[in-house]
């Protein structure tokens, strides 16, 4: 049974038709990635996922349990967390409190100084920053903080929404490896992503979104070499 | 400090006519005329230094340090020293030119067609009673040299300065608190001197001593570490005791600033903590002093139900809890702007409820209501201002504690998040319908609290004691105390609630005074008088002077 899975999904934002029937499935273990150009409905997917847009029909089953009609801070208790686009970090609070702030659902004292721990790890850049500000964080630091509050969720289920935008090449490749790790660790991980080339080399099988739907379902081998992926989304001619 | 630039010239030529300006503001709204003859200083009976004369001076001395203090750091050699004097005395001369072409020109034609507070007392006070040749010419060196004087202030080593800058201040406050307080004249010139001396040699004392102390302290072990806590807080709990010794009239200034810090402590956790501008909060003040008022007036006959103070508080304290859940639900959906409005509608509808004919039976309608009995505690009524005072001091200590103990709790650190990004704070598992309906009601509760004090302190309640500038006061109260922070909610109280009172020949001043301060705070210190860390941080942190 896959971890996650969404059947015939449609999203609205008022009048306007932003998901017309995704159906997209993430196994345990997976990385997944959902690549498409601007406006497609990727982030509007992830926030479907994790309940801060609902549906209007369709179903998302975790587990398989459906997830669909619950409200966003009952669903992160299940075990999903996001990592949300533009990073979007407590600004005034500084790196420990953003951490703890991820960590907002659990009790577990001791789970939630591991993760901490674990965070710090991963990230060494955030653990010499602990007290900083996170508004004054640089953008790389503050992708790496959004990436690390979503983990102290200690989710099943990490959905991550473009964590490569707006940094420098070698930043993205760090972020990409943390990601792997993470994934390696034990986290299945949705990965949104604007740049094709990277995400479908650390996934195992991508979703290619075109204008709320979904265009190509496939390994990410067979669509690093589709050719219409080339040509669109990797910018071959 | 490098060679000046001519626009380096240029600026305190700019602060000095601000300065200026804005004494002449204060000048032609009547601000001085009132207030000339409270006095500051005064020898054999004369004045020497009024209020209204303050109120000239503190604009000049104040741009003046603005003109200066850009260049205060690093002034090391004699002549960036010089060149600082210079600086104000240039700021001051050109404040007093402004002043001195007033006096000029009322004198060549007349001003009072206008201004009618263009008065002859008024050309008086600015030349010194010198007449307009001779005393123009001592204005403007006045001016030069005052601005000069505070140049020299500025130049003065942090050590020094503080100490005698926090002297200086003291004289005038204090010697209007007691002129206030116990219709007293003033000081006289020797306590002058004795109360700066004394304040200025106690700040320092303090200064020099404070690092060493803790280092002390912290060496203690923790029971001594206990003991001196106690020991430390015994002081202020005493004075704050002991306070409404001060007098009837005293006691009332404080009854009244303790409603607002009551209301204010509320409404801090609603905007300060949760981040909802609510400008309804008027309104759940009104409901718990109407539903004290209804409950136990005999004037209500109604209902047949007729309960004492303590009995009733209960209920309207529950009251404005519900009505702050009731009118929070409909806005769950809305913030910042769209929030504001709405509740700012709210608190009119509930004003006009309580004003309709339609309710009248019920609600007493203009009339208001009245008879409402005093609180007795034991055998004691509390009819009177001195004993009110405990009362409401009961009820700040509690909101104080509960606001204390909700800022660290896990719901403070959910109306944190919420206030930075509610998408994010729904997204990290906090649940935004409840910890707003939270903020909402702690709030209401608070302020409902304060309402129900309030009536039993009048004995009688009116529809217009509810409108919408009182939700505007409460606001100013935290904003120029210090959004979010426990301990400017009542120094913004005292400050915009307690000086006011005390000052009552500034009564029809009072928004005018009260804008002047709003905007004065924003440019100088937008984080309020007291900070909370927090903010002094994000408000700071651009200009590094953490
Ligand atoms: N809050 C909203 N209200 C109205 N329309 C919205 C809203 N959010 C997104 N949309 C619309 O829904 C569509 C999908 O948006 P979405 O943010 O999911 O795109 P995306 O694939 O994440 O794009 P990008 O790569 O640029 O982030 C777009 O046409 C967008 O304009
Ligand atoms: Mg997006």
């Amino acid at each position: 049974m896959a971890l996650l899975e969404l059947q015939d999904i449609h999203t609205y934002y008022g009048a306007i038709h932003a998901l017309k029937g995704i159906s997209i499935h993430v196994d345990e273990g997976e990385i997944v990635t959902l690549i498409g150009a601007n406006g497609a409905g990727k982030s509007t997917t992830l926030n479907t996922i994790c309940g801060l847009q609902h549906p209007r029909s369709g179903s998302v089953t975790l587990k398989g349990e459906s997830i669909q009609h619950l409200p966003a801070h009952e669903i992160v208790t299940r075990g999903v967390a996001q990592a949300p686009e533009g990073r979007r970090v407590f600004g005034r609070l500084n790196v420990t409190e953003n951490l703890e702030m991820g960590a907002f659902v659990r009790v577990d004292k001791d789970g939630i100084k591991r993760d901490m721990e674990r965070v710090f790890t991963l990230f060494p850049r955030l653990k010499e920053r602990a007290k900083q500000v996170a508004g004054t964080l640089s953008g790389g630091e503050q992708q790496m903080l959004a990436i690390g509050r979503a983990l102290m969720a200690s989710p099943r289920l990490l959905l991550l929404d473009e964590p490569s935008m707006g940094l420098a090449p070698i930043l993205v490749e760090a972020i990409f490896d943390t990601i792997t790790e993470i994934n390696a660790q034990g986290t299945t991980v949705l990965l949104v992503e604007q740049n094709a080339l990277i995400a479908l080399s650390v996934a195992s099988r991508g979703y290619v979104m075109e204008t709320g739907s979904i265009r190509l379902a496939d390994t990410a081998e067979a669509l690093r070499n589709n050719e219409m992926v080339r040509r669109v989304y990797l910018g071959e001619t | 400090m490098n060679a000046r630039t001519r626009s380096d010239w240029m600026a305190p030529v700019k602060s000095g006519l601000m300065g200026g300006l804005i004494a002449l503001l204060i000048a032609m709204v009547g601000l001085v005329e009132v207030s000339v003859k409270r006095p500051i200083l005064t020898a054999d009976g004369r004045i020497l230094l009024s209020v209204g004369q303050l109120l000239l001076l503190l604009p000049i001395i104040l741009m003046c340090y603005k003109a200066v203090q850009v260049f205060a750091a690093g002034c090391e050699k004699v002549t960036d020293r010089l060149g600082l004097l210079a600086t104000g005395a240039l700021s001051g001369f050109f404040a007093s030119l402004v002043l001195a072409a007033l006096v000029l020109l009322g004198r060549v034609i007349n001003l009072r067609t206008v201004f009618i507070r263009a008065s002859p007392d008024l050309f008086n006070t600015l030349t010194f009673g010198l007449g307009l040749g001779g005393g123009s010419v001592v204005l403007l060196l006045f001016g030069a040299l005052l601005g000069g004087l505070v140049a020299a202030i500025t130049l003065l080593p942090d050590r020094i300065r503080r100490p005698l800058v926090l002297g200086l201040a003291l004289v005038p406050l204090a010697a209007i608190l007691t002129s206030a307080l116990f219709a007293g004249r003033g000081f006289s010139v020797p306590v002058a001197l004795l109360v700066g001396v004394v304040a200025a040699a106690l700040t320092f004392a303090w200064r020099q001593t404070q690092p060493k102390l803790q280092d002390r302290v912290a060496a203690l072990s923790p029971s001594g570490q206990r003991t001196y806590q106690v020991f430390r807080w015994l002081l202020p709990v005493a004075i704050v005791l002991a306070l409404p010794r001060l007098g009837a009239y005293p006691s009332e200034v404080l009854v009244n600033v303790g409603l607002f810090v009551l209301m204010g402590l509320g409404l801090n956790i609603v905007v300060g903590f949760a981040g909802l501008l609510d400008l309804g909060y008027v309104a759940f003040y009104a409901l718990g002093a109407y539903a004290m008022a209804v409950l136990t007036s005999p004037e209500m006959t109604w209902h047949g139900i007729h309960l004492t103070f303590w009995q009733a508080l209960p209920f309207a304290v529950l009251a404005s809890t519900s009505a702050g859940i009731i009118l929070g639900i409909p806005v769950l959906g809305m913030r910042g702007d769209y929030l504001a409005i709405v509740t700012l509608g709210f608190g009119e509808i509930i004003r006009l409820v309580f004003l309709s004919d339609w309710l009248k039976p019920f609600l007493g309608g203009s009339n208001g209501i009245t008879r409402i009995p005093k609180a007795v505690v034991g055998s004691i009524a509390l009819d009177n201002s001195p004993k009110l005072y405990y009362l409401i001091l009961a009820g700040c200590v509690v909101a104080a504690f509960v606001a204390i103990r909700l800022k660290d709790s896990r719901l403070g650190r959910a109306w944190m998040a919420m206030r930075e990004d509610e998408d994010v704070a729904q997204a990290m598992g906090i649940d935004l319908i409840k910890t707003k309906l939270l903020a909402f009601a702690t709030g209401a509760t608070f302020s409902g609290l304060s309402g129900a004090i309030f009536a039993s302190k009048l004995t009688s309640i009116y529809p217009h004691s509810f409108h919408v500038l009182v939700s505007i006061n409460v606001l100013g109260v935290i904003i120029v105390g210090g959004m979010g922070s426990i301990p400017g909610v009542v120094v913004g109280a005292l400050a915009l609630v307690g000086l006011p009172e005390l000052l009552r020949e500034f009564a029809e001043f009072r928004l005018l005074m009260y804008g002047a301060a709003l905007v004065f705070m924003m440019l100088t210190r937008p984080e309020g008088l007291v900070p909370e860390a927090r903010r002094k941080l994000e408000l700071h942190e651009a200009d590094g002077e953490v």
